[in-house]
Order: structure tokens, then sequence, then C-alpha cells
């Protein structure tokens, strides 16, 4: 016996409406009954992708999305080549043009949008096309294989990559455009003209200022005639002019319509029973012709399908990429400068790079790129993230600077990158990998491409590079990432969101934090409980119960485990300074436990490896007897305290670095932090303690002490920021303990505090840790706090049997 | 093959895991939040990896290794990842833990 579902109708058989059907039901899989109409002959397909079926580079079924057996699986039902004409809102069904009546209790319109035809003579002619579905590419197709001469009318986007793609089929092309350079919603007049001279290069001509007056011919059209009265010929027409919001049905049904379908955030009309997204739609004014935002409304809607209630569409900025093999472009934001605005500029003509970033208020308004696209991506993040770039004007156009790039750095075009390039170096993934992983599998999304090929999963420092790949094969905006990223699959809670919870709500324990917060999961991920572990900790320091079981293996056992289930074990040296004493104890014990290897590590530390679980409780209580602690060389939290030799020895040594450099490793050790936190003191500018690719870094001078904040060295080098010089030892205590305490409170779990500063801004962390003195105070006086309740040592705890069930089996069964 | 008592429920931490000793190999015990029990080869079919040290979630286990995520009830990775870590039968009889080891 069925119960009877409520029934979905959908008009369209898109990207915008079938992203709504698999977000809905993924959420709620059972609820509805669901019925597709799709004016268009074929399954859902990628129209972005229709570009590269045009040049040949793909074919149809590539882009095919979700086949038939799809909507089978999932009991929907698809009327393929069925138009709608018909909404009736009194009796709720929808009517076809063949007399078809299908009754809806919600209904979803999904109409897309029309290409513009001009209101031109000549229109109707046999070889004028448009360019919006695969039967228009199909017959350009035909079309190139008997003409000569094609004439593109309309240079955005949309024409260019259709003229490019006929030219690719050997035709001669000419692109007519109203404005005088091409792609002016998206280039400014030097990036539109360099885009225009690689494209003349290729053989396009150009046909700029100029309107269409008429298409000339009698059955076949055989040319154009602009209104200055140039006549010129061609065999084939096609129009690439712009889209309109395809509005005719949901008008005649008198629903609200502007230009598009008027939407609120929740993605409905002024009738309630009815959605609609896509192009579609105008939500706040504005109207979408890029899939990404797309994709967040269909989000939105399907959660208000599945009765959720939660989210919000609030709008989209959106980045352009150019879909044309070989041609580097990116453009973002509002690139057209304003009074107050400014513009920083880089132009390297003999390269064909062009780069500019126009900024307001010292924060990102607009960036437009050619020849080198490749910090695209990093420019859109800060643009959307509202980061203050004050500090990094200096070198921002040069991009993100990766000295660890292993030799990738002159690869900065994706587009010309060979498929045989490795790109990921962590896990042996090359460009044709990724490339032919997110063709084959419909892949969109940065997370996608990581779970599906590996590539950017382990360290990640070929994000960017992925991400651009991405960007340069599905072109458009491909990436569906938002401004509020969510933490992970478990919810859709960003990392400030759940941050500002934790006190607000007073949440002590992860069960009442989930609850409070609607987690999808019953407990989690390996990803969320980590994170939300910590954010408990750093709120309620002395009051959370630290939870063992959402801790990684290594934090849990106190040491770091290996490639064969065995582990390293590192006792803390203070300072890197050591002592016979010291020396002989660890010998002793390595004897005594026979371990493999010893190793002098990079922290100014011994590392014991090989070490067996069951034998860690035993050799750190040999530990704890010769006076060691943990190092906690295998958490999130502090690691160590390197220095070089300062004033006590050495004949350039300015202050007692070692000193300092132990007082500052008493002070810190055993705190928790969201990544690991390395510091280093040096005794003079020679640097030999390397203070400034640290976390927070110490250099002494002759009149005191310059602090650096934010360094990492390995998968991102990067060098500190300068954050101020203080006069004394316990300033610097103080400003360690401030900026630790400030960075533990607000980052994102998993941020080293170098992506932390990019993304606050230093001027943010300045104001917070230097300019406000009785703030700085109160940090400092939080960390102690906090320290009171952290500075345990977990190796003389487990040596006198806490956790003893991790380290020994249950049974032996022989 | 018989059952073979192991031990208590409560021996084994909720969303946590306890190893068992075995002539061919370790096996791990898992516990749900819910207190659902399972039992694997403690071993990762990606690169061998000890899932008894993963972090326990719903009815999965993430490998600490590389992040494999491995569902507890049948062994399988979860998709894109593909591979399979033997099981064992498992029962809670009065809080006592059985297990009866696939020959």
């Amino acid at each position: 016996m069925e119960k009877n579902k409520t029934r979905l109708v959908v008009i369209g058989n898109g990207m915008a409406g079938i992203r709504t059907l698999e977000e809905l039901l993924k959420m709620s899989p059972d609820e509805y009954d669901i019925t597709v109409f799709g004016a268009e002959l074929q399954p859902n397909y990628n129209r972005i992708l229709l570009s590269p079926v045009l040049s040949g580079e793909m074919e149809f079924q590539d882009t095919v999305l979700n086949d038939w057996s799809w909507y089978q699986e999932h009991h929907i039902k698809l009327h393929a080549g069925k138009t709608v004409s018909k909404i009736d809102r009194h009796r709720c069904v929808v009517e076809t043009e063949d007399g078809l009546v299908v009754p809806y209790d919600r209904l979803l319109i999904a109409t897309g949008s029309n290409p513009i035809i001009l209101p031109v003579p000549g229109i109707h002619l046999s070889g004028v096309i448009a360019y919006r579905s695969i039967d228009d590419v199909e017959k350009m197709q035909a079309a190139a294989k008997v003409s000569k001469r094609a004439v593109v009318i309309g240079g955005g986007l949309l024409g260019l990559e259709a003229a490019n793609g006929l030219a690719l089929q050997g035709m001669e092309v000419a692109v007519v455009h109203l404005c005088d350079w091409p792609m002016e919603r998206q280039l400014d007049k030097v990036g539109g003209g360099l885009l225009q001279e690689a494209l003349e290069k290729r053989g396009l001509k150009f046909y700029l200022a100029r309107q269409t007056e008429a298409i000339l011919g009698m059955d076949k059209v055989r040319g154009l005639r602009f209104k200055d009265g140039e006549e010129i010929a061609a065999d084939l027409v096609v129009m690439a002019a712009g889209i309109r919001p395809n509005i005719a049905l949901a008008k005649a049904a008198g629903i609200h319509c502007e230009r598009g379908i008027v939407v609120n955030d929740t993605m409905q009309t002024y009738d309630p029973k009815i959605y609609s997204v896509g192009e579609c739609v105008q939500h706040r004014g504005q109207t979408y012709g890029l899939v990404a935002p797309l994709f967040e409304q269909a989000k939105v809607a399907a959660n208000h399908l599945a009765e959720y209630g939660r989210m919000r569409y609030e709008g989209s900025s959106v980045s352009t990429k150019l879909k044309v093999t070989g041609i580097d472009l990116f453009s973002a934001g509002d690139f057209n400068a304003g009074p107050q605005d400014e513009e920083l500029l880089l132009q390297d003509s003999a390269r064909g790079v062009y780069k500019k970033l126009v900024l307001r208020d010292n924060k990102l308004r607009g960036a437009v790129m050619y020849g080198d696209t490749i910090d695209g991506p990093w420019y859109f993040q800060m643009l959307r993230d509202g980061t203050d770039v004050s500090e990094m004007r200096e070198h921002i156009l040069f991009g993100q600077v990766h000295l660890g790039d292993a030799g990738r750095g002159g690869a900065a075009s994706v587009a010309n990158m060979p498929d045989t390039a490795e790109v990921c170096g962590c896990n042996g993934v090359c460009k044709g990998a990724i490339v032919n992983a997110i063709v084959e599998k419909k892949l969109f999304t940065l997370e996608e491409v990581r779970a599906h090929t590996k590539a950017s999963s382990s360290c990640g420092s070929c994000t960017g590079l992925v991400e651009s790949i991405l960007a340069n094969t599905l072109g458009g905006d491909y990436s569906t990432k938002s401004s509020k990223q969510s933490i992970c699959a478990c919810t859709d809670a960003t990392h400030e969101e759940i941050r500002e919870a934790i006190p607000r709500q007073g949440l002590k324990t992860l069960p009442q934090l989930m609850q409070a917060l609607d987690w999808k999961t019953p407990d989690g991920c390996h990803k969320c409980r980590p994170a939300l572990n910590f954010y408990l900790l750093s709120a309620w320091p002395g009051e959370y119960q630290d939870d063992n079981a959402s801790r990684f293996i290594n934090e849990r056992v106190h040491a770091n485990i290996q490639k064969d289930g065995t582990y390293s074990v590192i006792p803390r040296i203070w300072g890197g300074v050591t002592s016979p004493a010291e020396l002989r104890s660890i010998a002793d014990i390595a004897d005594k436990y026979q371990v493999p290897t010893v190793k002098i590590t990079g922290g100014q530390r011994i590392d014991l490896l090989g070490v067996s679980k069951e034998n860690l409780p035993k050799m750190w209580g040999d530990m704890v007897a010769a006076g060691f602690v943990s190092g906690h060389a295998y958490g999130k939290s502090l690691r160590t305290v390197k220095t070089c030799v300062g004033a006590e020895w050495c004949r350039f040594g300015t202050q007692d670095s070692t000193g300092l450099g132990i007082k500052v490793e008493k002070m810190t050790w055993g705190s928790w932090t969201p990544h690991k936190f390395k510091i280093a003191v040096s005794g003079c500018p020679r640097n030999c303690a390397e203070a400034t690719i640290k976390d927070f870094g110490v250099v002494c001078v002759d009149s005191g002490y310059e602090i650096h904040v934010g360094g990492n060295g390995g998968i991102k080098v990067r060098v500190t920021d300068f954050l101020c010089k203080v006069a004394t030892e316990e300033e610097v205590m103080e400003y360690c303990g401030a900026f630790m305490q400030v960075y533990r409170e607000e980052a994102h779990y998993l941020d080293r505090t170098a992506p932390w500063i990019e993304r606050v801004g230093l001027a943010y962390v300045k104001q917070r840790v230097v300019e406000d003195a009785a703030g700085r105070a109160e940090l400092y006086a939080r960390f102690l706090e906090s320290q009171r309740y952290s500075q345990d040592d977990p190796w003389k705890e487990r040596a006198h049997g806490k956790d003893a069930h991790e380290y020994a089996p249950l049974a032996t069964i022989a | 093959m018989n059952w073979i008592q192991i031990g208590k429920l409560d021996d084994i931490p909720r969303q946590g895991s306890r190893t068992v000793n075995t002539a061919t190999g370790e096996i791990a015990l898992f516990r749900s939040l819910s207190d659902e029990v399972f039992a694997l080869d403690n071993r990762c079919p990606h690169k061998g990896g000890p899932l008894a040290q993963g972090i326990v979630h719903g009815q999965r286990v993430t490998c600490p290794l590389h992040s494999w995520v491995i569902e507890l009830e049948t062994g399988a990775a979860v998709a894109p990842d593909v591979g399979c870590a033997h099981r064992h039968d498992i029962k809670v009889e009065s809080g006592i833990v059985f297990i009866k080891l696939k020959a």
C-alpha cells in the first residue's frame, strides 16, 4: 500500500532544477513523488560544456550529468521533449502542449533563459542559429561542414567561445560586438585588448562598436548589414547576444516577475507553493548566468522543500573564467574603479600578462587577470571574505608566493600545462588524470576532485593548481564554494557560527553542541569531532572534559604513529639545551627497549623510533623518572621552542636567547592550539634559530626583542610578518601568551597561524595584540589561566596507568 | 568454529576500539555510540594501517594513516575508495563479548 507522497512537479530539466532534486534526494529521499518536464529531448546535461563539444574537444555523452537510468533509479517521472504550456495555480496543475494535465502540491520552475534574438529582419533565414542547446551545437557542426564564413553576433563570454569553436572546425569567423572591446562585462579596456589580440592571432576577425541592422539573404543567409551601412558576407550567423530569463510561463500564471521570476531568500515566488531556481530567477534584483550561484540556490530550495527550513540564499558574488583553450582569463567582482577606489596594476606585455586589482578601504572589490590567472581563486576568496589587505599591498599583485612549490613556479599557466605534468606530489596525480576525472565523473568541486583522484587531499600545497584546473576545465565559475563554508558534511554551520554558539548557548559537551546545532549525523565524523573538541576545550578551560574518542590517534596516545603501527617518542628538551645526564638517560632508555632508530629532530630534540604501543607506558615511566616530560611532538599544540646560543656564549649575541627560549617554553608547553605551534628565539639578526619561519619568532637585537608572527616552514613556506619590538623579556612573554590566546580563541581548527593571519589580516592581529594594551593583558591572563589546566604531563599520567586500555590488547587468542 | 569469549563490553570504550591478538594477526573490536559492536581485521585495505587506532563515528571508522573511511558492518571502504577489510562475527550476551573467527 503506497503512502500518498507529496507531489513535486519540476518544469525544466536543466542544471539548476536537477541539482535541486539531487540535493533534495540526499536530504529527504522518500518525501516526494517527482515529475520533471523538459523541453529538450536529451537527459540532464552540463550546458557549460557545450563549448568544448562545439570545438570538438568533447563528445555530448561526456556532458550528460544524469542519464535516463538516474531518473528510473529515483522513481522520477521524466517527460523529455514535452513543453509545459500552462500553470493553473487555482487547480494546482500544470498542462502540456499536447494536453497532459499533472497536479502538484509543490512546483519548481527552472525554465532557464532564452537566447536574445535581435529584432532585425532576416532572423528566420536558414543558417541563423542561436547558441543555447545541444541541438544548436549540432546544427552549427553540420553547417561548419558546408559553410565557409561564420559571423557571431555578440562578443561576450558565450560569443567568443562559439567563435573559437567554429574556428577550430575550420571556418573563417568574425565577431560582431556593440562595445569597443570584447567581454566588456568582465574585462576593462586593456584586458579586453589583450584578449582581442590573442584571438586575432588565431584568425578571428573583430567588428567592434558595430550594431547589426539586418541579416541579409533570400532563403539562406548570405551576410549582415550594420547601422553604418557596411555589409559583410556570411553563410552562418550565430546569435550570442545575451540571454533573457524565460518567464513567459510564470507571468501568464500571474506570478510576479520583473526581469526574472522574483523570489525571496528561500527561493519561493509570491505563491508559497511555487519555488524557482536558476537563470529564470531574479533575487534581490540580480539575475545570474553562471553556474555556481545556481547551485547555491538549488541547495537552499532543496532545504526548504525537504522542510528543514534553515537556509537562506543571500545572493552570490561571481568570478568568470573563459573557456577557450590556451587563453587564461579570470575576472571577479567589480573591476571598474570608482572615485574612492584604488587600482593596483601589473602589466608585462611581452609575457602577455595583465593583472588589475581594485581596492576600496583596503579591501578587494574586483580583479581582472589575463595570462597569469593562477591566483584568481585566492583573490576571489579575499574579495568574498572582505580581508583587509593593507599589509599585503606591496606584493599582492605577485600572488601567493609559494617558495615550497616543488619547482612548479614557472608553470603558472594552467591552460598550457601538459597532461603529463605532475600536479600533486604527495599522491602522484598528473593534470591529465584530474581533467579526465572531472569530465568522466562529472565533478564540480575541489572536494569531489580530492575524493576521486586524491589530488590535493594530503598536504594541500597544490590546492591552488587543482582549483585552477577545475576552473579551466569547467569554465564559467565552477566553484560551489561559497564564502560560508561549513566545517564538514555533517553540518551547514561554519567555524565562526560554532565558536560563537558555544558560549552564547552555554554548550559544554559534544552531544549538547551537536544537538543544539542540528548535526546531520548522530556523532559527527573524523573531521568535525576533533575540531569541536578543541573549540569546547578552548572555550571552557578547566570545565570541559576532553573527549578522548574525538582525538586523532597521536594525541590520544601521546606519541607519533608510524607507518607500521609502532610509535616515536620525543621527550621535551627545553630550548634545545640538554646535559650529559639527560643524554645518558635517553641512551639507556633506547638500549633498554631496543629502539631501532635514534634521530635528532629539526625541533632540537631526540626521537626514539619504532617503539611498540605496549611499551609506551613503561618507557614513559622511565622517562618521567629521568626528569623528562612529553615533547608533544605529535599534537595540535605547542611543539618546540628552538634557540640559538645568544649572549651566554656567542660573540654576536645581543640577548640571552637560550634563557628566554627556555622561559617561553616553560610557559607555553602543554597548550592545545588550532594547529601545531612552533616558536624560536634567535640571539641576533643573523637569526640562526630561523625565528622568521615560526608561528611566533623572536629576534633579539641590541635594544630589545623583535617579535615576528605567522611564519610557516614546510608545506607552504611563509616568512613571518613583523609585529612589533619590545624592550624586556617580560613583554616577550606577555605578547607571546596574548598572540597564542587570540589564535586559540579565533582561528579555525587546522589553520596554521599563516593562513589565519592571511584571512583576518595582519592589521587586525596588530590591533588586538599590539595596540590594545588592556586587551592584550586580558588575553595573556586567559592564556595563563588555561595553562593551569593544560600543563599536565600526559606521560606521567599514563605511566601511572591512565588510559591503560589504549595500550594493551583486550585479549589474546591462541 | 565456536564463539570465543573475549571480555566485557564495558572494556571497549564507547566510540572506540580494543584489539585482540590472534595467531594470524590482530583483530579490532569496535563499539559505536549506540553500543553496537563490530569486529574487523586490524588492517586497512589501503596500506595495512591499524584501524583500531582510528576515530569511530556513526558505524564507521577512519583509518589513522591516510584517512580511508571503513564501514564497520561490512569492512568495505566508503566510495570512491575501493577495498575491504576482513570482518568477523561478534555478539554481546549479558554484557560479555564473543567473537567467531572467520576461517
